[in-house]
């Protein structure tokens, strides 16, 4: 294997779990949610996946357990936001906090433990096909999924009548209410919907991008999903391409730190987190691009009239 | 709902489409609609009249699905019905056009109409039946454009086609012209005679009583939440129909002629400003002086950037240049609003809650809000003198008959007309040298509105300047020595109001006057 | 069953005073469950998690201590959410705190003199202000989202401490061990009874009141209570956003920075990779907990402490993990969020027969 086709490949699994937590948000805030817990769902379905294949010896029941996490967490964020109208942003550090309490206490029995990988796919012939082979065809099977994922996304958003609705209730829910829309069922699904992908996110960190437990091991990734939605202004192929380019920023900096540069490793860790920063201010200060994608109604709660 | 034994009605209710019975809603202990009975034939266009707060709105929301009532039941023809939800209104051949509209900005006129659609709708298909129909109707509509880009009478027509596309036999229409300029509005009503020519009931909500003797058939009149009587519009005066209106004879404002005008106070001249996002109205080189002892009123229709205009005059946007504003001479373009009311102008926005008053707060704090720094002694050395605000409330409150529950309430409970008596009745008090108002009696009721319009006249007979931004032409008419029209950010020369007819102000509101427009200035004066 | 939702004509005052008592009820009770399961007796866990860390003398000392960084913290960013302002970097400017303030002991060792510890607890304030100002002007000139922005910088500030004590400012006497030189004696704040409580407390309850006379009575507590409640009208009130987001981060940041260098020159005596044990996050619950009022926060931030203390406590007597700490805290947060509903709406919940009446929404 050569080194330059070990970076493409270790740049895939960094990239899988941001596109896949990014693009269930991305459908949370198209609906005019704002879910700030993603980093909380995440880390719970990173120990509950792990904790589950552990467990059965599956990975898929780990899989099956983090999405249901995910969902479980989702659910009461949205109880709290649409049932109770807290406020959203509270509510999300909430559910982030809790997540990364919960987790730690958890995991606390499954740490250090080895974990169950999920496997690489292998298809006779194409896999064997040198440097595309092994890239194209021989990825675990979530990296498939996660794309799938998003372009499914993409076509139900602009394509189907349930995605009209879904941008409907994001760009004004008193519109939608008035046309006799459900505003609050139609949030609560994608809430959980979110709240799926975020799980399923955290399960692929701990069963195929470094099959264990660690505490807090999502190390600020659903944080920087978060930041992935906003600078792909609301479209799901424009956060593909920024999922993959962070993925190729975390990997770069443990790449680059591997070669013994004189660079502090800490420096070099850091970059994915200041590439965000960066991201953030590019893509905020041009209105043009933010401004007619941005979903009207997000983070505003709404209370139905009787 | 529960079924409730109901008085049965005559032999005759065979014939109508729909019959309102008894109806009763409460919130609380408040009835908004308290017994209320509407009664509705195919073909006729049916006038809903009441003030604001009379429960009109109620009413129809009940008809189209969106409210339940406590009590009562409707009939669609002649089959007692729950209209469970709009889609259920919708699915019986009801549509409804707002007053707000329902639109979704960052949506394309099709996929607007698509979600109204009770099954999924092919877009392609569904444009070409748009265009059709629009034809058809005299209502041209372009259905892959953004709902954003479209002016309020374009979006009407969204909201109009809307419900045609579904073959409506009962429409709903809720103070359509409130947003229309006076041609528009008749291009409207041809709309609803063909409508109703066809056999649909119209149901017309408004309370411009004029429109309603020139189109409606029947009227029902609405006070209180009860019903007051059911007359033909057409053998009615406009006076008689106010008085059922409102229950008394209505107060008329004593408007004695200005004094001959004196030195302008309020100067605005080549004042530019670029729109504020892609969703603004840009103002173009905009002239204007207001003179000491006089009205002047600024008609047009909403959305042509007099909210801009007024964010503009009161500092809470700068302008480019420091000349483009002038208060008693001094140029204060670039100053900000605090600076402005130290040179004792006042405002009084549009938006009463969460603009000219926050919410959550008891008003003697929202004194604090536009008074801190203009009024000396509310905040010394930073800080806030709280007996100084509750002592301005009590005198405001009680100079402008403010009706509340205790001494000192959040803004939030109180009701439209009182709330906006407070915040125009807070910078009066301080006697302002100039005061601009943006749509001083929105919303409020007829008694408010009057109070409201004589304290803004009798301000400038006492030599202040005042500036009244409306869309209400009576009320123009009412209050004003002269009129300027906006229209997309441009402001004609202001005219006399007494050598304006409501047509020339029509043809300015529709753009007459713009710099690209296709009538020349000298076509209106 | 459905659950509907009555505005309340007015705020409940008694639901603002109630709502983060119910709060701390609930959470007690669903903590005592969670033990249940666990096979402790419930009791006796909830007493060691919470009523015996306010028994002892030498538990009360070490509250102080607890609570000082948590109030601190808190009233800075109860006064940023009171506006609408989304500091959550808190704990990233601790560390900036912490960090600029050790620069004295570590690179000036010799400096004797009073003024030594002022200039100490000045810089820190100044480091955590400085750092919180980052997404403050990235917000107001770019637009950036400061939630995101302000939460990245905690990793950076964190991963720089990381570098510094293993590297340029590790202790070249410490063994290898990531850490600093040890602060001498005027390097150190001054520390009342058993020695262990510190100047950190008195500082934590002045803020609180100060800033609670600042919100009570002064025109830019005003004009925070505007902001963040009505932008519009704080606009037309002459008030800018942009000058109030500035203001809070600075004030937040500050306060914050002034609690990790006391956090280093109190208790640690040291810089090491960790100067906190994420105070930064706890002080988010301890504002909301304390009502976004400075005096609440004050009773918050003992609470907080508490749960703290009590940790440690169930960690050695009952063998819980401390995680249990974190799981409280964050449960707390929900249910203070849960019930501040009950301030703005009456909670009604239909049954039955009274379901038909109420429209499909």
């Amino acid at each position: 294997m050569g080194a330059l086709e070990a970076v493409i490949l270790t740049i895939i699994t960094a990239s899988t779990p941001l596109l896949l937590a990014a693009v269930g948000e991305l459908v949370v805030e198209r609906s005019g949610v704002l879910n700030l817990g993603v980093e909380g769902m995440m880390v719970m379905g990173a120990v509950c996946g792990f904790a589950a294949a552990y467990t059965s010896g599956s990975p898929y029941l780990g899989i099956a357990a983090g999405i249901t996490a995910g969902i479980g967490m989702s659910l009461l964020f949205a109880f709290l936001t649409q049932s109770l109208v807290s406020n959203q942003v509270a509510t999300g550090l909430a559910l982030t906090l809790l997540g990364l309490g919960l987790s730690g206490l958890i995991g606390e029995a499954f740490t250090g433990l080895p974990g169950v990988k999920l496997p690489k796919i292998w298809i006779p012939v194409l896999t064997d096909i040198p440097f595309i082979g092994p890239i194209l065809f021989g990825q675990d099977i979530l990296v498939y999924v996660s794309i799938a994922l998003t372009i499914a996304v993409a076509h139900v958003l602009f394509k189907t009548r349930i995605g009209l609705v879904i941008r409907a209730v994001g760009g004004n829910h008193h519109s939608a209410h008035a046309l006799g829309y459900n505003v609050i069922a139609v949030r609560y699904a994608c809430i959980a919907f979110g709240g799926a992908c975020a799980g399923l996110a955290g399960a692929y960190l701990s069963l195929a991008y470094t099959p264990q437990w660690i505490e807090n091991m999502t190390a600020g990734r659903g944080w920087i999903a978060l930041a992935l939605v906003v600078f792909s202004t609301w479209l799901p192929r424009r956060l593909a391409i920024g999922a993959y380019l962070f993925g190729t920023v975390w990997i770069m900096g443990l790449y680059v730190q591997g070669l013994g540069i004189g660079i502090p490793s800490q420096f070099l860790s850091s970059l994915p987190y200041l590439v965000t920063i960066v991201a953030l201010v590019v893509i905020s200060g041009n209105r043009t691009l933010t401004k007619v994608n941005t979903p009207a109604c997000i983070g505003q709660p709404f209370v139905p009239d009787r | 709902m529960t079924t409730k034994s109901v008085k049965t009605g005559t032999a005759a209710s065979v014939d109508y489409l729909l019959e309102a019975r008894n109806i009763v809603k409460k919130f609380g202990d408040f009835a908004a609609n308290d017994d209320v009975t509407l009664k509705l034939v195919p073909g006729e266009i049916h006038a809903l009249l009441g003030e604001n707060g009379a429960g009109k709105s109620t009413l129809v929301k009940i008809i189209y699905g969106s409210l339940q009532p406590t009590s009562g039941e409707l009939r669609w023809m002649d089959t007692v019905t729950v209209v469970a939800n709009p889609a259920a209104a919708r699915k019986l051949g009801i549509g409804m056009v707002f007053q707000h509209f329902s639109l979704f900005e960052a949506l394309t006129v099709a996929e607007n109409i698509a979600l109204a659609m009770p099954d999924d709708v092919d877009l392609a298909e569904l444009s070409d039946r748009i265009a059709k129909v629009s034809v058809e109707y005299g209502l041209p509509l372009e259905p892959t454009a953004l709902v954003a880009d479209l002016s309020v009478g374009e979006r009407q027509r969204i909201e109009i086609v809307r419900c045609l596309l579904q073959e409506p036999r009962l429409l709903i229409m809720d103070e359509p012209t409130a947003v229309l300029t006076p041609q528009e509005a008749d291009q409207l009503f041809v709309t609803l005679n063909r409508l109703a020519g066809e056999g649909c009931a119209v149901l017309y909500i408004s309370h411009r009583l004029e429109e309603v003797k020139q189109l409606c058939h029947d009227a029902t009149i609405l006070r209180h939440g009860k019903v007051v009587a059911q007359v033909d519009p057409q053998k009615e005066t406009a006076a008689s129909l106010a008085r059922l209106m409102v229950g008394a004879d209505v107060h008329s404002i004593k408007a004695q002629k200005a004094a001959k005008a004196k030195s302008p106070v309020l100067e605005i001249s080549d004042l530019s400003l670029p729109a504020d996002g892609p969703f603004g109205v840009a103002l173009k080189n905009i002239q204007l002086d207001v003179c000491e002892g006089e009205i002047v009123a600024i008609a047009g229709v909403a959305g042509n950037g007099q909210s801009e205009f007024f964010d503009v005059l009161s500092g809470e946007r700068r302008c480019l240049t420091e000349d483009a504003v002038k208060i008693s001479g001094a140029a204060c373009g670039t100053a900000g609003v605090t600076a402005r009311r130290q040179m004792s102008a006042a405002f009084v926005p549009e938006e009463r809650l969460g603009h000219g008053a926050v919410p959550g707060f008891m008003l003697s704090e929202n004194v604090i809000l536009t008074r801190h720094s203009s009024d000396g002694g509310m905040a010394r050395g930073g800080f806030i003198n709280q007996t100084a605000a509750r002592d301005i409330n009590t005198r405001v409150t009680e100079r402008f008959d403010v009706r509340k529950a205790k001494a000192d309430p959040e803004a939030r409970p109180l009701s439209g007309g009182n709330l906006q008596k407070f915040v125009v009745g807070r910078e009066l008090d301080r006697n302002p040298k100039v005061l601009v108002v943006n749509q001083p009696t929105w919303g409020v009721d007829a008694g408010a509105a009057a109070l409201i319009r004589q304290a803004l006249i009798d301000l400038a007979r006492s030599g202040a300047c005042v500036l009244v931004i409306s869309q209400d032409l009576d009320e123009i008419f009412e209050v004003s020595d002269r009129i300027a029209v906006i229209s997309r950010g441009e402001l004609s020369q202001a005219y006399p109001a007494g050598d304006l007819t409501l047509e020339q102000i029509g043809l300015m509101m529709a753009g007459a006057h713009e710099t690209g427009g296709g009538q020349s200035r000298e076509a209106v004066a | 069953m459905k659950l509907i939702l009555e505005k309340r004509q007015e705020h409940s005052q008694a639901m603002a005073y109630l709502s983060p008592v119910i709060a701390i009820a609930l959470t007690v009770v669903i903590g005592g469950i969670i033990f249940a399961l666990r096979g402790l007796n419930p009791f006796e866990a909830l007493f060691i998690y919470f009523i015996e860390p306010v028994t002892t003398l030498w538990s009360l000392e070490e509250l102080a201590v607890k609570a000082a960084p948590l109030v601190l913290i808190g009233v800075g960013l109860a006064i940023c959410f009171t506006a609408n302002v989304w500091n959550i970097g808190a704990e990233g400017q601790l560390t900036a705190g912490a960090l600029l303030g050790s620069a004295i002991p570590i690179l000036f060792t010799g400096w004797q003199s009073p003024l030594t510890l002022v200039a100490m607890l000045v810089l820190g304030a100044v480091g955590g202000a400085l750092f919180a100002a980052i997404p403050a002007l990235l917000k107001n000139r770019f637009g950036a989202n400061e939630i995101l922005t302000s939460l990245m910088l905690v990793y950076v500030a964190q991963l720089l401490l990381d570098w510094l004590v293993r590297g340029p400012w590790r202790d070249p006497k410490g063994f290898n061990f990531p850490k600093s030189v040890t602060f001498e004696d005027w390097q150190l704040l001054p520390t009342f009874g058993d020695g262990r409580v510190h100047l950190g407390a008195v500082f934590a309850v002045i803020a609180a009141l100060v800033l609670a006379v600042v919100m009570a009575r002064t025109l830019k507590g005003f004009e925070v209570r505007v902001i963040g409640n009505a932008p519009r009208a704080g606009a037309f009130a002459g008030f800018s956003r942009n000058k109030m987001v500035l203001f809070c981060f600075l004030l937040s940041g500050g306060l914050a920075g002034l609690a990790g260098i006391c956090e280093v020159a109190g208790p640690g005596g040291h810089l090491q990779p960790n100067v906190s044990p994420g105070y930064g996050f706890t002080a988010i619950i301890v504002a909301f907990l304390g009502r976004l009022n400075p005096v609440g926060v004050l009773f918050a931030g003992v609470l907080l402490g508490i749960s703290y203390l009590g940790g440690e406590a169930a960690q050695v007597t009952l063998g819980i993990s401390d995680k249990m700490a974190q799981v409280f805290q964050g449960m707390l947060l929900f249910f203070i969020l849960a019930c501040d509903t009950l301030i703005l709406y009456r909670i009604k919940l239909l049954f039955g027969s009274q379901l038909r009446q109420v429209p499909a929404e």
